[in-house]
């Protein structure tokens, strides 16, 4: 026989092929005799134990103590700095968690040294007898019978017809969640209004950017004119509309075919959303001209036009074509050319639409 | 009626004012016949049984302290400016919600406490009703007759992580925000339908005024009342059941070996809600959570690096990190007959997710049918005695775990100071190559484990004792197990790979084919128990030595 790994790698012989494993079995040499403890032999220990879960129910009690001074003896004024919420937060904690902990352990403590542990054995009794199911059969087709529906398929099938419809109404009631999206996503607040041009204006005071203030390698974080005076919609307005400007070498610039006029003096200005699930965009790698999304690490490089470098964005930051205005203001010649931010099923038709 | 059917023994009259109400109550709901049933109701033990009542526990403590919190919280979208005690934001406009969460935090006395007991215990919720589950999975405790609780408990999950999603997004913060704009990116990457869900759950467009109050209703109502009722029927079944319970000796299928409910089992039950709820008591004391202070309130345009979002939800982030937007010049968003496919987004949102939650609904199932076992288990398996099945689990487990980590690709860029691309691109290829070595190593320390416990069941355990034998040879002294000690070695079933059997028809039909084939790969690597006829043997080969050793191998062994 000697059927035993003898340790070595390439000898074993303990994998069983089958039907090997249907000789004899160990048998079951039932519950293990069952050990006192010290508690259960020796009165002092039991004594002992008694004291020890009587002084785990007094912390208990010294906690709840702690949470009431803390909750009382600390005041939040107008004037309460956030050590003293710190502190009154940290001894609330401290106060519930002795009281809870002092009786939590004070009875599994009680549970395992004092109350009796013995194991007992409890016979499982079947999920399903066969006489109740011949029951419930019986049962089953007596109401079937009763009701007639396997005789009068008409009333079977109209029933089925109308049960399968009346949910509807339910699902149309919500129609008024939302309104249809038609369009709204295609445009943004930068789009001239009444022929006037929209300014660049800093986020989130709102200040108008001269071309002169934009250096080489600084980057601002911009709105466009007027939303901060939005009353409605702010945040949605501003949601689509936010755009980075940064200023590079004209030359390090590859402006593609038509796009040539969209910069102003190497100054560029990009849709601040991610094209993949709209994170805004708000790392500017000043030596490399990378945008970085810290969301999903995204990576635009500007001087390709914001083309994806890396990461889960499949499409470049919409560019926002610029110019300048007569007081020497950066200004939008025009409102995005495509819908800004994460894709969505009609998007290529607003695409479309935009340019036509 | 009750005039003629008087019973014959005389009617019970309780004696103290406490026993008239008992008395009173049980004539009119019966709890005697409950507390019969109930009272000594057997229930195994072990540690591993403990994560469900931390789920259950944390559970309640979210009711409690999410009561408090509806006290105060304002779920309104509408604009405000800041007047509460948090100087740094004072006057900053904000909406309601923001700003009543601050003043949750800073103006009611241990509100703060409760925002935190309330985040730490649903970080815990999500996390215990994990880890039970992975506990259930790798005994086999889903095995007829309990698939249909497994099923429930999958519900338990998706709804736990639901709860949790819907809370994390309340109180209208930076970071909350802007994982409410990725979702709102994820959705709209659904074909057809997906630009008109977006405007449905926000209202119209993002972010809208609607959101947080939808969220908040979804929070409070109706996600917790599908869970309570998810766990009605979770306990209602594991009554039914009776619980499962590890082997050992004098344990079997058809009994159940623990403690009684009463006394004992129902106060380590009890105890242990209180000192869930202490250690949850001390991590909102301590650890601070969510500080959606240093946060401000949502604004499209800022965002902070390094942002994660709660780490249930981070496997999907994970997953949309990862995937690649171009691979080469090739953009992996496709524009079809004039509409657009994300496949970038929608790939890692539904597909790895999809697969996890599939498997891991049918698993039961699938393994039921490749091995044909029909029978109802109640005794648990070592893990290690099912090979195969621990592989697999664990296989899912880091497929899992490299999506999650992925969600932190940045901060173990910026932490172990890598390159951040290196990360991704060491990530991605364990995306696909980790669950297969994760596969293969599980398997061989299952199978190596298997090995060890038949070694020690058949020459029992090293005593560290050497030994110089009269004619030189050393040896050590191995002590015999005890047969109590024995059995929970050896006593588990080892199947052997089931072949193909011919149908009705006395067909081997394809599908058969395939099951036989993956019957065999489940069960082709296997250790045999050890039975008596080896333990004979192997007591022959090393008989000389232990004649010798006996006397004193004895006292070794009561120890």
């Amino acid at each position: 026989m000697g059927n035993h790994s003898d340790g070595s790698p390439n000898h074993s012989g303990t994998v069983a092929r089958a039907g090997q494993n249907e000789v004899e079995k160990f048998q079951d040499p039932g519950l293990p005799p069952h050990r006192l403890r010290l508690a259960d032999t020796d009165p002092k220990a039991a004594k002992r134990a008694e004291r020890q879960v009587a002084l785990l129910f007094g912390t208990s009690v010294v906690g709840t103590l702690i949470f009431l001074v803390a909750y009382f003896a600390i005041d939040l004024g107008d004037d309460t700095g956030i050590a003293t919420i710190r502190l009154q937060n940290m001894l609330l904690g401290l106060g519930t968690a002795f009281a809870m902990l002092g009786i939590g352990t004070g009875i599994v403590h009680w549970a395992k040294a004092l109350m009796p542990d013995h194991e007992v054995s409890e016979e499982r009794h079947a999920i399903r007898t066969e006489e109740d199911r011949q029951a419930a059969v019986r049962i089953v087709d007596d109401i079937a019978e009763e009701t007639g529906i396997k005789r009068r398929p008409l009333i079977r099938n109209t029933l089925l017809g109308a049960v399968a419809l009346a949910p509807l109404p339910a699902l149309a009631i919500f129609g008024d969640l939302g309104p249809r999206p038609d369009n709204t996503l295609a445009h943004t607040m930068w789009a001239p209004q009444d022929g006037k041009l929209k300014r660049l204006t800093r986020d989130p005071d709102g200040t108008p950017i001269k071309a002169a203030d934009v250096t080489i390698g600084s980057a601002f974080h911009v709105i466009p004119d007027g939303l901060n005076e939005l009353h409605e919609g702010k945040l949605n307005e501003k949601a689509k509309s936010v755009v980075l400007l940064m200023r590079l070498n004209p030359e390090e610039l590859h402006p593609s075919p038509g796009r040539e006029d969209w910069a102003y003096n190497g100054i560029v200005a990009y849709s601040k959303i991610c094209t993949h699930v709209g994170c805004p965009v708000a790392l500017y790698e000043q030596q490399t001209h990378h945008l970085l999304c810290p969301c999903h690490q995204s990576t635009f490089d500007l001087t390709q036009q914001c083309k994806v470098i890396f990461g889960p964005a499949s499409r470049p930051l919409p560019q926002l074509p610029i110019a300048v205005d007569s007081e020497g203001y950066l200004v939008a010649t025009s409102d995005f050319h495509e819908p800004v931010g994460p894709s969505y099923w009609e998007r290529e038709q607003h695409v479309r639409n935009i340019n036509a | 009626m009750s005039a003629t059917s008087t019973p014959s023994a005389p009617a019970f009259v309780a004696k103290t004012k406490g026993g008239r109400i008992t008395n009173f109550v049980d004539e009119r709901v019966g709890g005697s016949g409950m507390l019969r049933e109930f009272g000594r109701k057997v229930f195994p033990d072990h540690w591993s049984f403990m994560f469900g009542e931390v789920a259950l526990y944390s559970f309640v403590i979210l009711l409690l302290s999410g009561t408090f919190l509806t006290f105060f919280f304002d779920p309104s979208m509408a604009e405000t400016h800041y007047q509460g005690s948090y100087t740094p934001l004072k006057n900053v406009e904000m909406s309601v919600a923001y700003s009543s969460s601050l003043d949750i935090s800073f103006d009611v006395r241990g509100g703060l406490f409760m925002r935190q007991v309330h985040h730490w215990s649903a970080l815990l919720f999500v996390a215990s009703v994990s880890v039970h589950m992975l506990r259930v999975f790798f005994t086999g405790a889903f095995r007829k007759p309990r698939e249909m609780n497994w099923v429930v408990g999958s519900v338990l999950l998706i709804l736990s992580m639901a709860a949790g999603f819907t809370g994390y997004s309340l109180p209208d913060d930076l970071l909350s925000g802007n994982g409410l704009r990725i979702i709102d990116g994820v959705i709209k990457s659904i074909p057809v339908i997906g630009t008109y869900i977006s405007f449905f759950l926000f209202g119209g467009e993002f972010p809208g005024t609607m959101v947080i109050g939808r969220l908040y209703m979804l929070h409070i109502l109706l996600v917790p009342a599908l869970i309570l009722l998810m766990i009605v029927m979770h306990l209602f079944m594991v009554v039914v059941h009776k619980h499962t319970q590890y082997p050992g000796p004098g344990r079997n299928d058809g009994n159940v070996v623990g403690y009684p409910l009463g006394p004992v089992y129902a106060a380590k039950a009890g105890g242990f809600f209180f000192i869930v709820f202490g250690v949850v008591a001390l991590m909102a004391g301590f650890f601070t959570i969510n500080p959606i202070w240093n946060y401000g309130p949502y604004d499209p345009s800022p965002v902070s690096a390094g942002t994660q979002p709660d780490w249930y939800i981070g496997f999907v982030d994970g997953a949309l990190r990862l995937m690649p937007g171009t691979i080469g010049n090739w953009s992996v968003e496709q524009v079809w007959f004039g509409q657009v496919f994300s496949f970038n987004v929608l790939l890692p949102a539904l597909v790895p997710a999809g697969i996890l939650f599939t498997v891991m609904f049918m698993y039961p199932w699938i393994e039921r049918w490749i091995t044909k076992d029909g029978r109802e288990h109640h005794v648990l398996d070592r893990p290690r005695n099912a090979p195969t099945r621990t592989a697999i689990g664990m296989a899912g487990f880091v497929w899992y775990c490299v999506m999650w980590a992925a969600a932190g690709s940045d901060l173990i860029a910026t932490h172990f100071h890598v390159s951040l691309n290196d990360v991704t691109y060491w990530l991605r290829a364990l995306f696909f190559i980790g669950p297969v070595i994760a596969f293969i190593v599980t398997k061989r320390v299952a199978l190596a484990l298997q090995r060890k416990d038949r070694e020690i069941a058949l020459h029992g355990r090293e005593t560290g004792r050497i030994v110089r034998l009269p004619h030189g040879e050393f040896i050590e002294v191995h002590a015999p197990l005890d047969e109590y000690k024995r059995y929970k070695l050896v006593g588990f079933e080892s199947p052997s790979p089931l072949p193909a059997e011919p149908n009705a028809n006395g067909v081997v039909d394809k599908k058969e084919k395939r099951r036989a084939k993956l019957s065999q790969w489940f069960f082709e690597d296997r250790v045999a128990p050890a039975t008596p006829a080896e333990l004979e043997a192997a007591h022959g080969h090393h008989g000389a030595h232990e004649a010798i050793e006996s006397g004193d191998t004895q006292k070794t062994l009561s120890r």
